[in-house]
């Protein structure tokens, strides 16, 4: 009846797990409580779950990947105490198969439930503001997106508290992701919260793409796109194109586990190393599917608060579209060891060693942007500065570890994890930490504290020194990835250091906690009446912040990079209060993607727990929920031109309007 | 849409990428073609995999064994048939002639019905012949390749389906017309899969 299902799943004996069970029911049962309370549910439903708004669904990525990066950071800190007590014949506090879930875990979480929902988010946010147009192409798609994110979220969540994890680290290789060494239910909650959450990135990525290649304001062709708009597109062209191959590689594994077929086992010819291939052929694309937008954010803000425009525009968007085709020749790298020999590991050292070339001229572009302006110390610059330091630290032990025989040495050492936190917090995260501080004034109408941003900037810098500086040297001195135990206990001072770095980025943490509850309290204090509070270069400032529903009343006409720069520059008039405004349609909100969700989570609870009635339920559901979508013929509602009017002169007087559509103009444009 | 973005979109002198906003149709189908090509890296994946596991058959039945290359040749005969039927339908419903839309459409079903039914009897025989998929790591491969084409054409009937009834139901709005036209992408590119398939899995049988 109920599959693998029962009371045995739930570990009442494991003091840690059911504390934390028992805190995230009370904080949930707070929330829920709280919400009825104050009567907020159907403003949340309205406003918010059942949005197609692609800056609500923006804002609601950010609120999922910062929920979920304190789940990975639990983790983290876990491990980095684990680490610090666990040597020579101390055993520590985490028993090892409690301690490889937890890194399997934190893996997983951190790039597909933290990191990519924060660059989703932040694409999805800025993308149409940035290109001048009302929403995304395929709104209703965009909120499904989200919801089949949260599934996996959830699915991934649950697993913490009924059943287990996998203990096969964050890639779940074969053999022992296989039926035959991990017959329990921890790699299968990897694999279905994951195919969830990859066919919701998927659906971004065809969305957000279209969005770029054929939803832009008039005149703005590509060569005068923001550059952020360009790392966005090369990002979601690598998720269209990186994504499949993880959907079909896990499908395969799935098969093998599920039906007893023999893709990757060590019998009737399977074969492992297969698997490594396919997921580092995604895998690889996906750490710039990460990185790039991240480039493209401090782009802007290099560009805003140096009161420049940005250094080699044209040699920016050819490293980035350099990237994102080389991206697909390096995987790899990351199986040196696998044995494929010499010129097989020649061509693909030699590959990663070039793909730092475009990143190396990025850096050059930046520091020459910063040159010669009036650069503005904001929290923004903050972490900009922050990562260009970083990262160049991180690029270099990575093309370090290119060259094949230096990768045998340090293969799976502390180097490398070392190396690639290097490269992900100095790169992602700050450029995430970064953006958020960019646009909250956007999307919300006044700023971020300055002053609490800055300190939550220096936790998670000198943090981050401290706790993964010694890793490189614990890695050069032969400790290894994930071990729950050392017997070296010359190892054990460098580990405290690292565990003391976790601390102070747990402190950065709480304090970005800190600085948006400071803020919303101040916000009428920090409230930005222009649209425009940094004096920023792109379209999205010239607009009230926040922006309403339509985005554009008139959408912009565009006539060079920089756009909104140059309307200011030319004193472009006020807005206009005389003349009619037409009526606007927006696309109506919808339940399905949320509804789908949750038949998504049914189905995959289900699937994992071998409870076949249960599945069909899942399956069905879902499917009546799409055919009972796509029967609606009544998609968009109408905005009467008085709302829209009473809007425009609302804020009238505050912002610069940009002009509507003038033929000559743009004709005009398009010969220059 | 405002006057001046529809203004735009006809005049000649303007470069496509400057005119504004594309018309949804425009955009649906683009989308469109992009989910199609992830759709193909899919089945690129499931390709190499078959590739490299297509020797490792441990001891089991090989490609050159199994497959009966005459049941396979009418079965994509079938499937090329139901593209030309599905094109006379694009025809149909361009021309929103609804009888001649159900009457194409009608045909290009029962073709795709016929391949499933011969793929399923190709299947079912190898199964009971004791060459199911959890047989090597070679036959794993092959149901995989060859069933996820098979799923993606059980899919298309069903949309198919799904669609004639909107047709029905709807008539032809342009939200109907642009399902057709993606169901059509989808249906020719299921073709241009099984050539694939059928030049690497049978023809390329050793």
């Amino acid at each position: 009846m109920l599959g693998r299902l029962s009371w045995s799943a739930i570990p009442f004996d494991q003091p840690i797990i059911m504390g934390t069970c028992a805190v995230v029911g009370l904080v949930l049962l707070a929330i829920f409580i709280l919400v009825t309370l104050k009567g907020w549910w159907p403003y949340l439903w309205r406003e918010w779950i059942t949005s197609v708004d692609h800056k609500h669904i923006g804002v609601m990525y950010m609120i999922l990947g910062l929920v979920m990066l304190v789940r990975g950071f639990s983790d983290a800190i876990m491990m980095r105490t684990q680490q610090a007590l666990a040597a020579g014949h101390a055993a520590g506090y985490l028993p090892p198969e409690h301690f490889d879930q937890i890194f399997s875990a934190h893996g997983t979480i951190m790039i597909f439930f933290v990191a990519m929902p924060f660059v989703i988010g932040l694409m999805n946010f800025a993308l149409p503001l940035q290109l001048g147009v009302r929403d995304v192409a395929f709104p209703r798609l965009n909120s499904v997106s989200l919801w089949l994110t949260a599934a996996g979220v959830l699915l991934v969540n649950l697993s913490l508290f009924v059943g287990e994890f996998a203990r096969t680290g964050w890639l779940a290789y074969p053999p022992l992701s296989e039926l035959a060494y991990s017959p329990g239910v921890g790699v299968d909650y990897y694999l279905w919260s994951l195919q969830l959450s990859g066919l919701g990135t998927l659906l971004s990525g065809i969305n957000l793409t279209t969005t770029i290649l054929k939803l832009r304001a008039p005149g703005m062709g590509y060569k005068r796109m923001p550059v952020f708009c360009w790392t966005a597109l090369a990002s979601n062209l690598l998720i269209v194109a990186a994504f499949p191959v993880l959907t079909a590689t896990f499908a395969m594994l799935l098969l093998d586990r599920y039906c007893g077929f023999h893709f990757f086992t060590n019998d009737l010819g399977g074969n492992p190393m297969m698997y490594v291939n396919l997921i580092w052929i995604w895998g690889h694309p996906e750490v710039y599917i990460l990185i790039l937008p991240a480039f493209g954010v401090f782009s802007e803000v290099v560009a805003t608060f140096s009161g420049k425009p940005l250094f080699g525009y044209r040699s920016m968007v050819l490293a980035t579209m350099a990237i994102c085709v080389l991206s697909f020749f390096v995987w790899l790298h990351h199986f040196f060891t696998m044995g494929a020999g010499a010129d097989i590991n020649a061509f693909f050292g030699i590959a990663t060693m070039i793909i730092a070339v475009p990143t190396g001229v990025k850096v050059f572009n930046w520091l020459f942007t910063l040159y010669g302006g009036r650069v503005q110390f904001t929290v923004p610059i903050y972490w900009t500065l922050g990562f260009i330091v970083t990262f160049v630290i991180g690029g270099m032990t990575g093309v370090l570890m290119a060259i094949p025989p230096a990768d045998f040495v340090l293969h799976n050492s502390l180097f490398l994890i070392a190396h690639f936190h290097n490269v992900a917090i100095g790169g992602v995260v700050f450029g995430v930490m970064a953006g958020m501080n960019y646009w909250f004034p956007k999307a919300f109408g006044f700023k971020l504290n300055e002053r609490l941003g800055k300190a939550v900037f220096w936790c998670w810098f000198i943090g981050f020194y401290l706790a993964f500086m010694p890793l490189y040297a614990l890695g050069l001195m032969g400790a290894t990835r994930r071990m729950q135990h050392y017997p070296n206990t010359h190892w054990q001072p460098l580990m405290l250091v690292a565990l003391a770095g976790a601390v102070l980025i747990l402190f950065g943490i709480a304090l970005t906690v800190v600085q948006i509850a400071v803020s919303i309290r101040q916000r009428q204090a920090n409230r930005d009446r222009t649209g425009d509070p940094w004096n920023a270069r792109t379209l999205e400032w010239s607009i009230p912040s926040p922006p309403p529903a339509w985005n554009f009343t008139r959408l912009p006409n565009v006539e060079r990079t920089d756009a909104y720069w140059h309307m200011k520059e030319e004193g472009v008039s006020r807005r206009e209060l005389a003349g009619s405004f037409p009526d606007l349609h927006i696309p109506r909100n919808t339940p399905v993607g949320v509804f789908l969700a949750f038949f998504a989570v049914i189905l995959g609870f289900a699937l994992i727990w071998r409870i076949d009635w249960l599945a069909a339920i899942g399956l069905v559901g879902a499917v009546a929920v799409a055919l009972w979508e796509s029967w609606k013929t009544d998609l968009e509602v109408r905005v009467p031109s008085q709302e829209v009017a009473a809007f425009e002169r609302a804020h009238a007087p505050l912002v610069h309007d940009v002009p509507s559509v003038e033929l000559e103009t743009v004709v005009s444009g398009a010969g220059s | 849409m405002s006057a001046g973005e529809q203004a735009l979109a006809g005049i000649p002198g303007v470069p496509l990428a400057l005119r504004g906003p594309a018309p949804v149709r425009v955009v649906a189908g683009f989308g469109f073609w992009l989910f199609l090509l992830s759709d193909v890296i899919i089945f690129s994946a499931l390709f190499a995999t078959y590739s490299v596991l297509s020797g490792a058959t441990a001891d089991g039945p090989s490609a050159a064994e199994l497959f009966d290359k005459r049941h396979v040749f009418l079965e994509t005969m079938c499937l090329l048939a139901s593209s030309v039927t599905c094109g006379f339908g694009s025809l149909a419903i361009h021309r929103a002639d609804a009888a001649a839309t159900y009457f194409w459409m009608g045909i290009t079903f029962l073709l795709g019905a016929c391949f499933l039914t011969m793929e399923g009897r190709e299947f079912a025989s190898m199964v009971a012949a004791g060459a199911g998929p959890s047989h090597s790591a070679f036959l794993s491969a092959f149901f995989t390749l060859v069933g996820t084409h098979g799923l993606h054409v059980s899919l298309g009937l069903v949309w198919l389906l799904i669609m004639l009834l909107q047709l029905a139901t709807l008539g032809f709005q342009p939200m109907v017309a642009r399902r057709f036209f993606c169901f059509g992408l989808f249906w020719h590119a299921l073709d241009i899969v099984w050539i694939g398939v059928f030049t690497i899995v049978y023809l390329g049988a050793k």
